[in-house]
């Protein structure tokens, strides 16, 4: 469970250098570090390329050519700034949304599932082995006009008739919530199973009340995981577009569909080629600054 | 290939003048030393004394900064840990999880292309008296009985130097007391070279023939222990192995095999051959089970009070402070001389010179004591 | 002393005990129930006599599950899924692995760079992911299709697998290889009769994470497929017009066997560890 190390994220060297002949560590990198040099960096720099380029004059719809174009950004970023800013918010309710539910489960799990902690971890992924799409379509489904919620709510007397609950932005950041609830759940409780019992008796012991010691004790130790499960919470569903698509409405569209759209329907290369760049600076830079201000740095 | 890539001459192992850095931290600082073939060696010191690195660079796992280590005539200082015939009992142990006890044991010789392995890992299973465990996993197994493997693992491979790394650090006291004994049958049995390295000053003194203290990456002291107990040459020693009184003293005279001390106005006599130093300031030390409550010997400190006593099963162990506000340490046998003092009761102690011993005294007198038992 | 009759507490401050006692049970129950309301409407649905629409119960009926590859294209999507996932959780363990081994086991130069290098795909929203690669691809005039989806899901697994790899032998007893030295065996045995079983685990682990991961994904894999459909893409098309049953089929009997194959990992894991 990839999750779970992330969140442990042990970054320091190895604890015994079994001698080795200098090379061998750079031969057993390179094809791995080859293959990420050929298609991560060299995609994200052909990307920057790209979102310079302009269409000639009269040429062919997918066809551009350099000219160094800055103005592609801000126009790009003028023209969608409203779904730019929606995606950070959306992205933040969720990953807050996911904290407020996963915390409370992790804890569970960490402390208080005894013999039946396995399962109980197992039940945290095992929805993620039925497709992420089949799911959110379900949520569609079971939001839907017809669904069962919908028509349970209309039976009381102070809901709308005309009341609905897909194509909403609430319906769209439950989504996101949902879907990566786990990305949250399992680092949290990766590192709330490592705080050792005792010192939350300890705390007790000192005088600490229940909600002090949760205050004092546990949330400061579980801080890498806190760090960790909304990192991977909030990077993936800043960047989604599915939930936005099938869950949303036009007006409830992210900075994902536009770069989709713009890529597929449009064929507007240098504008999704400017927003994704822009849209990876950003995460990249409010990540940066999160992992500073949490002082967790020995996390990457 | 079977056997070639192991050293085959036996003899005995020296450590010449090797030292260990790392960075400006002395590790191991220009030590030499001699174990005898066939010897059971203990190297005691407390923890970060560098015995273990010492231990390491034996078993090749570390390469000394400077210096060499031969086995007999073979230079083995940059040999890799799996060319030499020398291995180790690991610290917790370090079986293999994944493989059954049988083929814990038998993996050296496997690796050596031994192809019957079976008689030889059933006798060494014998000899730690596990035999019926061969098919368990390291993991259903006791901390004993883990220990006992690893010992069977080492030395199924009958190599010329069987390394201990603080082998019973783990264990609770009654265990690791059988273990001690065990132990020392097995050595006596099989007749390799042991070289324990132990924290334990006690487990030290029951096993080895021989003892080497280190103290700051060097060697102390090296003896029986016998000697380094009843002899020892510097007030580390001293302290590290039991319990001693040291107390500052000017040498008024040498002549007639004996030594004449002064301190605080008593007169104190000590053997020429048990003085350690030519220096005239001295620490003269004598062990509490020594002492006795008298006043009648040739050494002796009159107008003591008793400030503590603790009852500890086979003696009683008393505070005494003498004249000069020095608090010294008297145990007394719990048999019939009892004399059963209480605190305030005022005393005098006395002692036999040949019990006495002089060490430089330019040392700390509390060097050695009152360190960490546990790593 | 007296004894005095200890006052029963009342029925409700007994209940309100109990649940401030299981309070944290009770809300984690509620999170499960959350958790697999859509796994539980999935599943229903795959029996769902559904005929034009599977949007609404029509009816029980087994011949979904008798015939998963009723609907038109579903199960040449399965096969392309797993087809490329199968490769892509060949070549990404293998690599990703040999980088966990460099990182955990070695001393060199580059150290910070390569585990920046790591983490940054892990950092990337998966559209950026995606939509770089294409922009590649279209500059090199290469059009996507099976084989570029393939290259992408080896990228964005190897991450994840160097991160699972890397824990495991961080998690190791370097005394363990150091016994084996001492016991005669050199670098290679000591790697392949020590090393290389106690990190199995994690290699099998990562191995399944990069199929789930290349399995599931759908954003990466929309921009870089071309014409070529895979599970995710067939269910996003066909979510315009209602997911046909058999798709529901698939994916919760994509949840059983995983759920199966987790399952008896744990109870082997656990038995090894016994015996």
């Amino acid at each position: 469970m990839a999750f779970l190390h992330t969140a442990t994220g042990t970054s320091s060297g190895p604890k015994s250098g079994i001698k080795s002949k200098s090379w061998t560590p750079y031969l057993l990198l390179a094809p791995g570090i080859i293959w990420l040099i050929t298609f991560f960096i060299f995609p994200i720099i052909s990307l920057a390329s790209t979102s310079t380029m302009v269409r000639p004059e009269g040429a062919q719809i997918g066809t551009y050519v350099q000219e160094l174009r800055f103005q592609n950004y801000i126009d790009a970023f003028q023209a969608n700034q409203e779904q730019y800013v929606r995606s950070f918010v959306y992205a933040a309710l969720a990953t807050i949304l996911a904290l407020a539910i996963a915390y409370p489960l992790a804890y569970m799990i960490a402390f208080k599932s005894g013999k039946y902690r396995n399962i109980l971890l197992v039940l945290v992924v095992a929805p993620f082995f039925t497709s992420f799409l089949l799911r959110t379509v379900a949520w569609t489904q079971i939001l839907g006009d017809e669904g069962p919620i919908v028509s349970t709510l209309k039976l009381l007397p102070f809901v709308d008739e005309s009341m609905r609950l897909t194509s909403t932005p609430f319906a769209v950041v439950s989504g996101l919530t949902y879907n990566f609830l786990p990305f949250m759940t399992l680092p949290l409780y990766a590192s709330l199973e490592r705080i050792d019992p005792r010192t939350l008796e300890a705390s007790g012991d000192l005088y600490a009340n229940a909600f002090t010691t949760f205050r004092k004790v546990t949330v400061p130790l579980s801080l890498p995981g806190v760090v960790a499960g909304t990192l991977l919470t909030f990077i993936p569903a800043a960047g989604d577009y599915i939930n936005a698509a099938i869950l949303g409405n036009p007006n409830t569209r992210m900075i994902g569909n536009v770069i989709e759209s713009r890529f597929f329907a449009v064929v507007d290369y240098p504008t999704a080629a400017a927003l994704s760049f822009t849209l990876m600076a950003t995460i990249l830079i409010l990540v940066t600054l999160y992992i500073r201000r949490t002082k967790t740095d020995e996390l990457v | 290939m079977a056997n070639q890539k192991v050293s085959q001459d036996t003899g005995d192992l020296v450590l010449n003048r090797i030292s260990k850095f790392y960075g400006d931290f002395k590790a191991v600082d220009d030590l030499s030393l001699t174990v005898p073939d066939g010897s059971f060696f203990a190297l005691l010191g407390p923890s970060g004394c560098g015995k273990t690195t010492t231990l390491r660079m034996i078993a090749g796992l570390e390469e000394p900064s400077q210096g060499t280590i031969h086995i007999g005539d073979t230079d083995i200082t940059t040999q890799k840990p799996y060319r030499r015939n020398v291995n180790t009992v690991f610290q917790n142990y370090a079986l293999f999880p994944h493989l059954t006890i049988f083929e814990n044991v038998a993996f050296g010789l496997r690796r050596r292309g031994i192809k019957d392995v079976k008689t030889e890992v059933d006798k060494a299973l014998a000899l730690v008296e596990l035999g019926h465990l061969a098919e368990r996993k390291p993991g259903q197994l006791s901390g004993g009985q883990q220990q006992r493997i690893a010992v069977a693992r080492a030395i199924v491979n009958r190599p010329e130097v069987l390394l201990l790394d603080e082998p019973l650090g783990a264990l609770d006291l009654k265990l690791r007391r059988q273990m001690q004994i065990e132990l020392k049958r097995i050595q006596m049995e099989v007749g390799i070279t042991f070289i324990h390295v132990t924290h334990d000053q006690e487990e030290a003194m029951t096993m080895a023939d021989t003892i080497a203290v280190m103290n700051q990456g060097k060697i102390e002291q090296m003896g029986s222990a016998t000697d380094l107990y009843e002899a020892p040459r510097t007030a580390f020693v001293a302290n590290f192995l039991g319990q001693c009184n040291l107390i500052k003293a000017k040498v008024q005279s040498r002549a007639g095999g004996k030594a004449v001390v002064t301190a605080k106005g008593h007169t104190f006599e000590i053997p020429l051959s048990r003085v350690s130093t030519e220096n005239d300031s001295i620490l003269l030390g004598v062990r509490p089970e020594k002492l006795r409550l008298d006043d009648k010997g040739v050494n002796s400190i009159k107008d003591c009070v008793v400030t503590d006593r603790s009852f500890v099963g086979t003696s009683t162990q008393y505070l005494v402070r003498t004249p000069w506000d020095l608090e010294l340490v008297v145990f007394e046998q719990n048999d019939e001389g009892l004399h059963d003092l209480h605190v305030g009761d005022k005393v005098s102690l006395e002692w036999d010179p040949e019990h006495t011993f002089g060490l430089d005294g330019a040392q700390d007198v509390n060097a050695g004591a009152d360190l960490d038992d546990e790593e | 002393m007296t004894t005095t009759a200890i006052p029963m507490p009342s029925l409700s401050h007994r209940a309100k005990r109990w649940i401030s006692r299981n309070l944290i049970r009770i809300y984690a129950g509620l999170a499960f129930i959350y958790l697999f309301i859509p796994v539980a409407y999935t599943f229903a649905f795959s029996f769902n006599d559904a005929g034009k629409s599977n949007l609404i119960w029509q009816g029980f009926t087994l011949d979904n599950w008798k015939n998963p590859c009723g609907a038109p294209q579903v199960c040449s999507a399965v096969v392309n899924s797993l087809q490329i996932g199968i490769l892509s959780t060949v070549a990404a363990t293998i690599l990703g692995t040999m980088i966990a081994f460099a990182l955990g086991r070695h001393k060199f130069k580059g150290r910070s760079t390569t585990n920046l290098l790591i983490f940054l795909p892990m950092a990337t929203p998966e559209v950026v992911l995606g939509a770089s690669l294409l922009a590649m691809f279209l500059n090199l005039r290469i059009s996507p299709g099976f084989w570029t989806i393939v290259i992408a899901h080896v990228m964005f697994c190897i991450s994840f697998v160097v991160v699972t790899v890397k824990a495991r032998i961080a998690s190791l007893d370097p005394r363990l290889e150091q016994a084996a030295m001492d016991l005669y065996a050199n670098e290679r045995e000591t790697f392949r009769y020590v090393t290389l079983p106690l990190v199995m685990p994690g290699i099998a682990g990562a191995a399944l994470l990069a199929f789930s991961l290349s399995f599931d994904d759908f954003i990466i894999t929309n921009f870089n497929s071309g014409i070529v459909s895979t599970f995710p893409k067939f269910v996003w098309v066909s979510s315009a017009r209602g997911i046909p049953p058999e798709a529901n089929v698939i994916g919760s009997a994509m949840f059983f066997i995983a759920l199966i194959i987790v399952i008896v990992g744990q109870v082997v894991s656990r038995q090894r560890k016994k015996s």
